[in-house]
């Protein structure tokens, strides 16, 4: 096989495998530009997703629309219950108090999980037969158009409600300084309550998806996604939307091509060094916009 | 600065807790003179958890079996767990709690190599005797060409695997190239490849590539595109069912027609769930039985009733390790420590659930190797291999 | 300045009957061997978290990779242990001077990250430690180095944390330290009066990495195997859980929180269904109620209790 079709091939690769990255990076840094919360406990709701989908699908016999509907809900108020046992009790607290009990919460909701459904991972029925479209010699997964159209309307319908809906201009007046804001009227607390909901919803959907894709879900199935989507979320620029989206696909992209043309071993690596070597040149991330820090 | 009471408190709350969990947790009472205590070290959280507690189930069912069943020598066993955390600081950690909070008598587990060398050396201090159910590597029982004379497993080991599928690739198959796709993080599937790669080589064969992913890894495509591109005969893939499924699902998908090859890590029914049937056609593994033999059904049957699913080969060897143990302390007389040793190197025809076994004196059983084919969604046998003893 | 010498002395008075009844209760065979190993590892914790608190509660530097400075400490002393048969105290020594010059090299580029940038940054770095010491066999990978003597006892363990500690304690106290405090509370406001932030951001970092690797030489020679799976950055949650546990910028808090953590989980492990539900539990409620830790920026020294019992009240900046 010749060397383009080799590269085609890995961009594909990487594209499909960071747009999941960047469909978990969405409500990772939807949470953190409201409340400069590194949500550690986000690949952990993603999780919690897959395995009410899984239920939904196996249990309540419902196809995959519903179970995702169901899914979507059911995550997203697990969220917002999260936030104000866990998180909305910490709001004065230092940054850190509040980063510990995110690893906690982490903790929780694996190992209840674990408890519950047991380490063993379990599979999804298969839901609709596999599409791959053959394109010149390369491959292309009906699933992996899917999740990406997905993750691009999801982008955009996000950055319009956050751009153009009083709810929108309401999280970001409370990202930008929530007392300020609840001056101004706006109810911080019901604004970031809604924003940890839509986060975690998000999440969900990813974790329905992968696991229809890939077909396997387990407890722990969300610490490393979790971790690369965070790093895509910097990686484009915390806190912006479509800096997510880019982060993912870059990290993605990087991911597949060092698999493929030096050596997959070193692949986690890689990403970590692209994440750094891009901080260094940008400490803000890609998007992100140098604020002058005043004393 | 002055604590506020409450914090006070909490403080003493936290404080109290700690003691009483570490008098809990110090004492261990030394066991009534009815029972015999076994510890079970396993990995029941971390990223192994899924092994460890497969492993686990199995076990505790042999044990369950053999108490209702009257226990040996008049005494029931009674399991003492401890979770490792699937890490071997940690795995010496537990160890070091059931044989010396605990007393327990013999430790069986953990399921991953590296814990359990990391365990032997505390059980060899202790002169307790060790059963790892399904750590493969050859360095487990023996060391600088020593055999540890207190760790004994009781599975197969790499070599043997490793030489079965390349000798099965090279001359069943006619395989004259073949790729290796190893699990980077785990001792298990680097040994085999290494194996693997050997055998076949001195079989005529050539490997062509080898690249490795990671446990818990979701998308093998990059690096499945990129071994594609060797066109080789067959592709083997000694790995965990979990990403074993994965693999040739993604493989398939990518245009692989290729037979895979695997090891009894793929010994699972998910495998089948998540790769889907059809992608499974083709695919050949080298594990400890065969689900349609009558001698393994007794047990096949007993673990469905007891847990509602039907098990893998973690917990068909942590059943053989209950079997072995049991038979060994019957054989013992006695729970001392040094004379079930003795019995456990004296094990012979022994029937344990997945066949039967003799012990070598490497302290690796003797024991059967099945391939199974995947065809249409069942496993079919195509050969069964007694192996000879070293 | 006198006062706190009197209060060196107190506390390395309390030190040596600590020590003493220890070293009593171990060779008296009172203590089990699973008690005395977690006593090792809470000496080792110790020295990871006030060394991990030097980094991120004086200099206020947000670091997640600290596992891997502990990674490098251990596979250098166990290269020359076990295959150079080096003594220990060479390779404690070449830990510290190997995981120092590392965290000295990645403080340089890294340190100009702030806060969460500088977190990602860091874990990503411990990440990459990990990933690259999976892949040198000389080391034995994935499986892990087998075959390491068993050198750490627990006077190795006690009296290198008391060294930590006092290293620790005097640097804070030291116009060096002095100067990280600066950073920590404001970095802008620090540099506009002269501080040379990057400086001290990379020697508090080179101090902190080094002590790491000290405990990881130590670590790594009492588990007989180790392997990059003890080094994930998991682990380096664990350190920074005990430094937020104890209280940030509070040596006492670091002891306090490597004890409490420590001794959280040997206590749990025998109830392995629930150890960690329950831990991750504790760890929320902790944070309820006492966010900044059990004893915020609090020494020991400081405390009322311990001003009665040694009477000289007097300045309260120890």
């Amino acid at each position: 096989m010749e060397v383009t079709h080799q590269v085609l091939q890995q961009l594909v690769n990487g594209i499909s495998l960071g747009s999941i990255y960047a469909l978990i990076a969405l409500g990772y840094t939807m949470i953190y530009g409201i409340i400069k919360l590194i949500n550690f406990a986000h690949g952990d709701i993603y999780m919690v997703g897959a395995y009410i989908g899984f239920y939904a699908i196996t249990q309540a016999h419902l196809s995959i629309v519903p179970a995702l509907i169901i899914s979507f809900v059911v995550t997203g108020i697990l969220g917002m219950v999260v936030e104000k046992l866990a998180y909305k009790p910490l709001r004065h607290a230092p940054r850190i108090s509040v980063l510990i009990t995110a690893i906690g919460v982490s903790f929780f909701l694996e190992y209840t999980s674990m408890y519950f459904v047991s380490p063993t991972p379990r599979t999804f029925p298969a839901l609709f037969g596999d599409v791959a479209i053959e394109l010149g010699g390369i491959v292309i997964n009906g699933q992996q158009m899917l999740i990406l159209g997905i993750t691009t309307i999801l982008m955009i319908v996000l950055t319009y409600v956050v751009h153009r809906t009083k709810t929108g201009k309401a999280m970001r007046a409370a990202s930008f300084d929530t007392e300020t804001a609840q001056l101004m009227g706006i109810d911080s607390d019901r604004i970031i309550s809604i924003t940890f909901g839509i986060g975690s919803a998000l999440a969900a959907v990813a974790g329905v998806l992968v696991g229809v894709y890939y077909n396997s879900i387990d407890p722990l199935m969300g610490i490393m996604p979790g971790l690369k989507a965070f790093v895509a979320a910097v990686l484009g620029g915390i806190g912006i939307l479509p800096g997510a989206v880019v982060g993912g696909l870059i990290l993605g992209i990087v991911e597949a091509f060092v698999s493929g043309f030096v050596s997959s071993t070193f692949r986690d690596a890689a990403a970590f060094a692209i994440l750094i070597l891009v901080l260094l040149f940008k400490p803000t991330g890609i998007f992100g916009k140098n604020t002058k820090e005043k004393v | 600065m002055n604590f506020s009471k409450k914090s006070l408190k909490l403080m003493s709350v936290v404080a109290g807790t700690m003691l009483m969990g570490s008098v809990f947790a110090g004492c261990g009472d030394e066991g009534s003179a009815d029972e015999i205590k076994v510890g079970a070290n396993f990995e029941c959280t971390g990223n192994v958890a899924n092994y460890g507690q497969a492993t686990l189930d199995g076990f505790n069912l042999a044990i369950k079996e053999i108490n209702d069943a009257g226990g040996v020598n008049g005494k029931k066993i009674k399991v003492v767990s401890a979770d490792n955390k699937s890490e071997a600081s940690e795995a010496v950690n537990a160890a070091t709690k059931l044989i010396s909070d605990d007393k327990v008598k013999v430790i069986v587990g953990p399921a991953v190599t590296a814990n359990v060398i990391a365990e032997s050396q505390v059980a060899t201090d202790n002169k307790i005797p060790i059963i790892a159910p399904d750590a493969t590597s050859p360095d487990v029982t023996v060391e600088n060409g020593q055999v540890k004379p207190f760790v004994f497993r009781s599975c197969f080991i790499d070599p043997q695997q490793g030489s079965v599928m390349a000798k099965f690739a090279a001359e069943k198959l006619k395989a004259k190239t073949a790729v290796i796709y190893v699990d980077n993080s785990s001792d298990y599937s680097k040994s085999l490849g290494k194996v693997f790669k050997e055998k076949f080589e001195a079989a005529g064969g050539k490997v062509l590539m080898e690249e490795a992913f990671l446990a818990k890894d979701q998308d093998f495509k990059a690096a499945l595109t990129k071994l594609k591109t060797a066109n080789a005969d067959v592709v083997f893939v000694p790995a965990y069912y979990e990403e074993v499924g994965k693999i040739v699902k993604q493989a398939r998908e990518l245009g692989f027609k290729q037979p895979f090859l695997g090891t009894d890590g793929w010994d699972d029914s998910k495998v089948a769930d998540i790769a889907g049937a059809d992608a499974l056609n083709n695919t050949f593994f080298s594990t400890h039985y065969s689900d349609k033999d009558a001698e393994v059904k007794d047990f096949v049957d007993a673990f469905t009733k007891e847990y509602g699913h039907a098990p893998n080969v973690f917990a068909a060897l942590g059943y053989d390790a209950g079997k072995m143990l049991a038979d060994a302390i019957k054989r013992a007389g006695s729970d001392d420590p040094e004379k079930i040793r003795e019995a456990l190197e004296q094990t012979k025809d022994l029937k344990v659930g997945t066949g039967t076994i003799t012990m070598d004196k490497h302290h690796n059983p003797i024991k059967q190797a099945v391939i199974l084919e995947n065809k249409n969604g069942d496993r079919v046998m195509v050969a069964k291999i007694m192996p000879d003893a070293e | 300045m006198k006062y706190l010498r009197k209060n060196d002395f107190i506390m390395i008075g309390f030190a040596v009957v600590l020590f003493a009844v220890l070293q009593g209760l171990i060779a008296g065979r009172i203590l089990s061997s699973f008690w005395q190993l977690n006593l090792l590892i809470v000496g080792i914790n110790v020295i990871m978290a006030v060394s991990l608190n030097l980094i991120n509660g004086y200099t206020g530097q947000f670091s997640l990779g600290h596992a891997g400075f502990m990674a490098v400490g251990a596979y250098v002393g166990v290269v020359l242990t076990t295959n150079f048969h080096l003594p220990f105290l060479a390779a404690l020594v070449a830990g510290a001077v190997a995981a120092g010059i590392l965290g000295f090299l990645i403080g340089i580029p890294t340190l100009r990250l702030r806060g969460d940038y500088l977190a990602i940054a860091t874990l990503g770095l411990g990440e990459i430690i990990r990933i690259v010491i999976m892949n040198i066999d000389y080391v034995g990978g994935a499986a892990g180095f087998k075959g390491i003597p068993h050198h750490t006892t627990f006077a190795w363990v006690f009296f290198l944390m008391l060294f930590a500690l006092f290293f620790i304690k005097n640097f804070v106290n030291s116009n060096q330290g002095r100067a990280c405090l600066a950073i920590r509370e404001n970095e802008i406001a620090a540099e506009s009066m002269g501080v040379n932030t990057t400086k001290y951001k990379i020697m508090a970092f080179t101090i902190g990495a080094a002590f790491a690797g000290v405990a990881g030489v130590l670590f790594a020679h009492s588990f007989y195997l180790i392997s990059p799976n003890s080094f994930t950055f998991m682990q380096s949650f664990n350190y920074l859980i005990m430094v937020v546990m104890g209280g940030l910028g509070s040596i006492t808090g670091s002891i306090a929180g490597a004890f409490v953590v420590t001794f959280i989980s040997a206590a749990l492990a025998s109830w392995p269904e629930f150890r960690m539900i329950i831990y991750a539990l504790a760890l929320i409620l902790m944070m309820f109620y006492r966010p900044q830790g059990l004893f915020g920026y609090m020494e020991v020294t400081n405390m009322r209790i311990f001003r009665k019992i040694f009477k000289k009240g007097g300045r309260a900046d120890g």
